[in-house]
């Protein structure tokens, strides 16, 4: 199974670079190391909640809220940055990923405790999150003018020849490898979405295990909140509208199973990576705005019949190994 | 809070009721805003009052319900008729729901107009727009030519590709551009109003358009993110974003001098045209039929089409002289 996982992860590798030279074709510029580092900077974010949204698929559960949080814990301490300029970055954020964690948390409870189903769960929690925004904000804009300049500079400023918003997404990737590979968590949440029964008898608490989903996918939210406000400087009802099936987008093209317990860290940001170069690459490729939409939404379904394939292929190869074996 | 703010609209509508009686020579125009509290009235409220100063015996009303409902601007206009106003100039929660109590209003004698927001012809006399899409068009490319002695490309960053006003504004503007020398648009792209997908397809067209002089938005979140993704580039000075946005939105950026100047309607001068043309109706010094013109003192005169609406001026342009005087404003 891991091979089958690594070989679908350098192929989707290899799709990229073949979509980045083609791109390249057409304009020369894209492939300019500078400008890489752009398309990466650009899908940080992207590749941040993938993370946590993978995280939550992994145990068969999803979360359709992450956008929504990510706009109410970005608005929150837009507000605060706002009214009382002196409090410190590292506190607002610290406070970002406190309320997103909250607010993941609160999903996960109620998946855990009164059983509803995840996808009916946080399509509420995505419009009453949204709502919260209003009734916070009372829909007016938090602009530029009024956060204060270390609120903004913070992502936009350069170490080691990146900006610090990437090295948040490099960060995050390395801590998602070792919580994965190393943690009792990371491994539970395989054993929760291959086979609850399973998990069960191996002693495992299952709506627990979703809960810490649901609450890691939560305070990366409340992180991504922060980092978009700070980012494109301004805060409002609507951000990050509809950004939530770019996040399950990403997890999906990069093979992680809807169906759970299937997918890896360097899947989810390769198709994090593979949305962003093509996000980044219709605007200058001058494409009519309607084939933008139309080529984004083959992209999925393109990745999604190769995941039912592979998938499909490994059953029937179990099988023929056990027929072998008979 | 919001007990607070009922005492205090009680206490205008009573103030209103009560007020007037004293001079009962003046004509009394009665500016009903949406909701009270919200900037963009009170400034409309200063215009009306400097309409009033300049005219000499008019006295403002200047009156609202409490939150933006219907409902509430009908006790407020039923308050009016009793208190036997002279005009009416409203800035409507809804399109129909007002025009009985309005026409209730007209029949009594009353001169009613909308102005902002309107209200379906049968319950007005006139509807003032704030600007018409024609001048719309022209505004927006000005605002980039007139930072642009020598001419240069320019691109227009829009919402989206099916979003009607927009599309109606740039097609104006395309219709004439050939009136700005050198001025050349090489590019329209879309940013669906959402904040990443603007500031990448700005990117786009930076990298794109080397020798990009201008970027012009007509729409807010467009051109908040395209002066943050030019800010972010670092070519500040080479590349000026404008288009129409509110003056809060934008005040940091013209601060940065990502922007040079944007346009939007200016609502002091909106409240002194509404009262304007409420006096002059009022007085019968104009009529409001199709066709004519009506006289809006400083601000020149409006002319009706067939629905007898009118756009009242080019939008108005802020810039850093006078942009921080309205940022708390809208």
């Amino acid at each position: 199974m891991k091979r089958i996982l690594l070989s679908r992860e350098i192929m989707l590798a290899f799709a990229i670079v073949l979509l980045t030279g083609g791109i390249a074709l057409r304009f020369p510029g894209f492939i300019a190391p500078n400008n890489i580092a752009l398309v990466f900077n650009d899908t940080s974010i992207l590749i941040i909640l993938a993370l946590g949204q993978m995280a939550v698929i992994l145990t068969r559960c999803i979360d359709l809220s992450m956008a929504s949080n990510l706009a109410l814990s970005g608005m929150v301490v837009a507000m605060i940055n706002a009214a009382f300029p002196g409090v410190p970055i590292p506190a607002l954020i610290g406070l970002a990923i406190i309320v997103g964690t909250i607010l993941g948390a609160v999903n996960g409870l109620l998946v855990w405790k009164l059983d509803i189903p995840p996808i009916v769960v946080t399509l509420g929690t995505l419009t009453i999150y949204r709502g919260l925004i209003f009734v916070i904000s009372d829909g007016a804009w938090v602009n530029s003018h009024e956060m204060s300049a270390a609120f903004k500079a913070l992502p936009r400023s350069v170490i080691a020849g990146l900006p610090v918003l990437s090295w948040v997404a490099i960060a995050t990737i390395g801590l998602a490898f070792f919580a994965i590979r190393r943690l009792p968590l990371g491994r539970s949440l395989y054993a929760v979405g291959g086979d609850p029964h399973a998990a069960v008898y191996t002693g495992i608490d299952v709506g627990k295990t979703r809960f810490m989903a649901f609450s890691i996918a939560g305070g990366l939210s409340g992180l991504a909140g922060y980092l978009w406000v700070s980012r494109y400087a301004v805060s409002y009802v609507d951000i990050a509208g509809g950004f939530e099936l770019s996040i399950i987008a990403a997890c999906v093209i990069g093979g992680v199973s809807i169906a759970g317990g299937i997918g890896s860290v360097g899947g989810a940001v390769l198709g994090a990576l593979f949305l962003g170069v093509i996000n980044n690459a219709l605007p200058v490729i001058n494409v009519s705005p309607f084939w933008q939409m139309a080529i984004s939404g083959t992209a999925i379904i393109v990745a999604v019949a190769l995941n039912v394939r592979s998938e499909r292929t490994k059953g029937r190869i179990i099988l023929k190994r056990a027929e072998a074996a008979v | 809070m919001s007990v607070m703010k009922k005492l205090f609209a009680s206490a205008a509508l009573a103030a209103t009721m009560f007020g007037g009686v004293a001079s009962a020579e003046d004509m009394r125009i009665a500016l009903v805003v949406k909701a009270l509290g919200i900037g963009f009235f009170e400034a409309a409220a200063k215009g009306a009052e400097e309409a009033a100063a300049e005219l000499g015996g008019v006295e403002i009303i200047y009156t609202g319900p409490t939150d933006t409902t219907a409902e509430g601007q009908i006790e407020v206009i039923n308050a009016l008729i009793a208190q036997r106003v002279d005009a009416i100039a409203i800035s409507a929660n809804d399109l129909d729901a007002l025009v009985p109590a309005l026409q209730k209003a007209m029949d009594r004698g009353i001169t009613v107009i909308s102005w902002d927001s309107g209200v379906a012809t049968a319950g007005r006399q006139m509807h003032l727009n704030p600007s018409s899409n024609s001048l719309i068009g022209n505004m927006i490319i000005k605002l980039a030519a007139d930072h642009l002695p020598d001419g240069g490309d320019v691109a227009v960053l829009s919402a989206s590709a099916t979003a009607t006003n927009q599309n109606i504004w740039i097609d104006e503007m395309n219709k004439v551009a050939g009136n700005y020398a050198g001025i050349n648009v090489v590019a329209t792209v879309y940013g669906d109003d959402l904040a990443d997908k603007s500031y990448r397809e700005a990117q786009g067209l930076m990298a794109r358009f080397p020798d990009l002089k201008a970027i012009i938005a007509p729409t807010t979140v467009g051109i908040v993110a395209a002066a943050q993704a030019v800010t972010d580039a670092g070519k500040i000075g080479e590349i000026n974003v404008t288009g129409l946005a509110l003056p809060s939105e934008m005040a940091g950026h013209i601060d940065s001098g990502a922007s040079m100047s944007f346009a939007i309607w200016n609502p002091i001068d909106l409240g002194y045209a509404a009262t304007m043309i409420a006096y002059n109706l009022a007085k019968g010094n104009d009529v409001a039929e199709s066709g004519k013109t009506i006289s809006m003192g400083r601000m020149g005169e409006v002319l009706l089409d067939d629905d007898r609406s009118g756009a009242m001026s080019d939008p108005f342009v802020y810039d850093a002289s006078n942009v921080h005087d309205f940022k708390d404003i809208f």
